[in-house]
């Protein structure tokens, strides 16, 4: 009775996800992620594993293998997003400085951005061959 | 104007008696950075793969050199101490962990990252 000036319910709101055009998205991913890693971490490891105590070609042969290449793909692409994130909540948390704050997420997801490609990309290169 | 200067501030970090849990989950934030500057280690070691053999055996070498195996044993601990806080997080998730059973939980994530830590190296000089 004491809002007339809005139709818009309290759902309508949430679906248009308020000023900040963006809702639980972050929250959710780095839950996704988090899930993800725990079996990703362990298949990261068994590729460590796989090329302990041998010598560059051999290990580069283990890292080449399809299923090897694929796990540890999975590992930095899962990880990277969760970094990203996790370093922007940081950030968020302790840069108060409106400047300082946006060339520090910008640092961030660049910085995010090239290490997951550089690693995809060796990935890539290891297991297609020169 | 000099009242806004002498406002009451939050309580915050410094003003607490440090306790398990408090310190587990500063440890945590602190072990995720820790894996994001990882993160380059990691690249430098795959791009060196990719990049031949002549390339990569040097990087072994560091690797298997005593700096290289120290940073390598710290990385293993913030991954596992990481992943075992991850968990607990999932547990607070459901609603469940935050009663007086939290300290153990902290405990728990202490005590089992330095027993996976020490147990997957010796795996790992036992495989090799």
């Amino acid at each position: 009775m004491n809002s007339t000036s809005t139709m818009k319910t309290p759902m309508k709101r949430v679906r248009g996800l308020g000023s900040a055009h963006s809702g639980t998205d972050h929250f959710w991913r780095q839950r996704l992620t988090a899930l993800a890693n725990i079996p990703l971490t362990i298949g990261f490891l068994c590729v460590v594993y796989a090329t302990l105590g041998k010598d560059a070609d051999a290990a580069r042969a283990v890292l080449a293998r399809p299923f090897d290449a694929f796990i540890i793909g999975l590992f930095v692409i899962s990880g990277v997003i969760h970094m990203k994130i996790g370093m922007q909540v940081i950030i968020e948390d302790y840069i108060h400085g409106e400047g300082s704050k946006i060339v520090a997420l910008a640092l961030n997801t660049l910085f995010s951005l090239a290490i997951g490609a550089a690693c995809v990309f060796a990935v890539l290169k290891l297991t297609f061959g020169a | 104007m000099t009242e806004a200067k002498t406002r009451p501030l939050s309580p915050h970090l410094s003003i607490y008696k440090p306790t398990i849990t408090m310190t587990m989950s500063i440890v945590h934030r602190i072990t995720g950075m820790g894996l994001y500057a990882g993160t380059l280690l990691l690249t430098i070691w795959l791009i060196a793969a990719a990049s031949g053999a002549a390339a990569f055996a040097p990087v072994q070498q560091f690797i298997a050199s005593p700096l290289g195996r120290i940073i390598l044993l710290g990385y293993t601990w913030a991954i596992i101490h990481h992943a075992l806080g991850g968990i607990r997080h999932f547990i607070w998730d459901t609603g469940a962990g935050l009663g007086p059973e939290r300290m153990m939980l902290a405990r728990l994530t202490l005590i089992g990252s330095l027993v996976i830590t020490i147990g997957l190296w010796v795996l790992g000089y036992a495989v090799r």
